[in-house]
């Protein structure tokens, strides 16, 4: 029993150490590979710079930042209300045995794979964009010219692609709010509408607020999907019908066939969203505790 | 069992007639007649579990949140009868204000919690809202203890100082009635003692309704006492009639102790 218990405990000490050692050496290896050229290029000219062109050696990823940004803000745009309205609905408002199942099927869209939304996203969103979207469009600038690879496509997918995550973080928070704040503030005659907006919403904003961050930080971080739909054109955009590309869609993209210094670049790219994508999990950390403790 | 009371009482709040409720198929509350006079403090007393609560939530129609509750029988309040249809549920929890058994202030400030009613029910004036948070919190003798820090998290606050804010946040909505569930078993005694006092003030504008397992409370605080046993009321009366002379055996075994 008590060498069965020594060994299950070296085995999990092992497979902790590993995973801890394998996170460090990824972390080493991206750093020593993209921080000469950011050394080299200048950080602020590479940050800032506007033209990305590594046929030339232009390395200014601001256009990819942009691209990254529109992309993740739009998808929020409509992801946001969209997740919290649902989380409402499932915690509040729904019979719970019908919440049940209808929080399983979104926590299902969590597990398709990521190369199916963008093909969706391609056969489906792209069409309607082009055929529907840009009529409209063109009513207020008849001179704007799409193919509905866009900025728009990009945000739509990712709002789905980010639901789960905000509606199931948002759906926990929202239900563990104490009964007794629900119960007071209908006691003084407050309707349920009003109940959900003025005290439950509140009191589960730190749960929905790192919801919508770590939804966020799924946005900046997917890249196939929004690689298939956004246009990959690496200039900073103007509407939300103009193609971009993002930080990771170009990566992915030109790592295949990236010249040394080209290769050295991409890492350096890559380093920009470690950072971001960290800074965002600090965040969220942050704001789960942080207001999570006054709420105590 | 009903008591015929002869008192100098002329306004009545609650006529309550052969009130049933039942929670799915188990029946809490059994054929309970009851009358609640105005501006005096009505005590509900017995052994728990034998539908106190029950019985209170049903007056501010608190039950009706509860999946599966059905109720028959009659609730007046003000002569008309709160579960008939096109009652304004709103307005009755506007006149009728509850206080919980734990104290259950609202993750915002002290300002906030008090001005929450009032708000809802749409007062937006800066200086009415400021005006109602200094009156209320001076009715539950809060006011000295928190003016400096008003814009300060209520959860910071004391427990019993969260249970007087509770009732000025009750207050703010200018009530007729409040319902009180055992409003200091949570509390120790000198936040108790604090309470009682108040109650006596509150009386003289407000009509009082308040569970309690304690005795003592019942006797010291109150004008009338109810006595529930097993969903049944046994006996309703005036209080010093209840713990001196009561017209019912098991009332007197209660009071006395012998069981519960
Ligand atoms: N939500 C509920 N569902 C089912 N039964 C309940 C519920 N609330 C209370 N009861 C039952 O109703 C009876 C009366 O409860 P309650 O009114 O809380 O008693 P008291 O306040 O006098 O202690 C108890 O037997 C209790 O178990
Ligand atoms: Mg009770």
């Amino acid at each position: 029993m008590k060498t069965y218990e020594k060994v299950i405990e070296k085995i999990i000490m092992i497979s902790a150490v590993m995973s801890t050692i394998s996170v460090a050496l990824i972390t080493v290896f991206i750093f020593q590979s993209g921080l000469p050229v950011l050394a080299e290029y200048g950080v602020l000219d590479f940050i800032f710079g506007t033209t990305w062109s590594p046929t030339n050696g232009s390395y200014g990823i601001l256009p990819l930042i942009a691209g990254t940004l529109a992309v993740t803000l739009g998808a929020l745009v409509i992801g946001i209300p969209t997740g919290i309205a649902c989380a409402i609905f499932l915690s509040e408002i729904l019979p719970k045995k019908w919440a049940k199942a209808f929080k399983s099927a979104i926590e299902l869209l969590a597990g398709i794979p990521s190369v199916v939304y963008g093909f969706f996203g391609l056969v489906v969103i792209v069409p309607a964009i082009r055929n529907y979207v840009l009529p409209i469009y063109q009513i207020f600038d008849p001179d704007i010219s799409a193919t509905g690879f866009s900025i728009l496509a990009g945000a739509v997918i990712l709002a789905i692609m980010i639901l789960p995550t905000i509606v199931s973080i948002s759906e926990n928070s929202i239900t563990a709010v104490p009964r007794e704040f629900k119960e007071a503030s209908l006691a003084l005659g407050a309707n349920k509408m009003e109940t959900i907006v003025k005290v439950l919403i509140p009191a589960a904003s730190s749960g929905i607020l790192s919801s919508i961050i770590l939804g966020m930080g799924r946005a900046i971080g997917e890249t196939m999907a929004v690689l298939l739909i956004t246009g990959n054109m690496a200039k900073v955009p103007g509407s939300i019908m103009d193609p971009v590309a993002t930080l990771t869609g170009t990566i992915a993209m030109e790592m295949g066939y990236a010249s040394p210094t080209h290769q050295q670049a991409l890492f350096a790219v890559g380093i920009i969203l470690f950072v971001i994508i960290m800074l965002l999990n600090i965040i969220a950390q942050f704001s789960m505790r942080g207001l999570g403790g006054k709420t105590n | 069992m009903e008591t015929k009371l002869t008192t100098d009482i002329n306004e009545i709040k609650f006529e309550i007639e052969k009130l049933n409720l039942y929670y799915g198929s188990f029946q809490a509350l059994k054929e309970i007649d009851m009358t609640i006079y105005g501006n005096k403090i009505t005590a509900l007393i017995g052994p728990s579990g034998c539908g106190k609560s029950t019985f209170l939530r049903t007056l501010n129609r608190m039950n009706d949140l509860i999946q599966g509750v059905t109720i028959d029988g009659t609730i007046q309040f003000d002569e008309q009868d709160i579960y008939g249809t096109g009652y304004d549920i709103i307005e009755l929890r506007k006149k009728v204000g509850m206080v919980f058994q734990k104290p259950n202030p609202f993750p915002k400030t002290i300002y906030e919690n008090v001005v929450y009613g009032p708000k809802i029910h749409g007062e937006k004036d800066r200086s009415k809202l400021d005006h109602i948070v200094e009156r209320t919190l001076k009715e539950v003798a809060l006011w000295e203890e928190v003016k400096d820090r008003l814009h300060k998290p209520a959860l910071g606050l004391s427990g019993g100082q969260q249970q007087r804010l509770c009732i000025a946040r009750c207050l703010a909505v200018e009530p007729e009635v409040i319902l009180m569930d055992e409003p200091t078993s949570a509390l120790d005694p000198v936040a108790t003692s604090k309470i009682e006092g108040l109650l006596e003030e509150l009386a003289e504008k407000y009509t009082i309704v308040i569970v309690t397992h304690n005795m003592q409370q019942a006797g010291r605080v109150s004008d009338f006492t109810s006595f529930f046993l097993n969903g049944k009321v046994i006996e309703t009366d005036k209080t010093e009639v209840i713990f001196s002379n009561p017209a019912n055996k098991k009332t007197e075994d209660y009071i006395t102790g012998r069981f519960g």
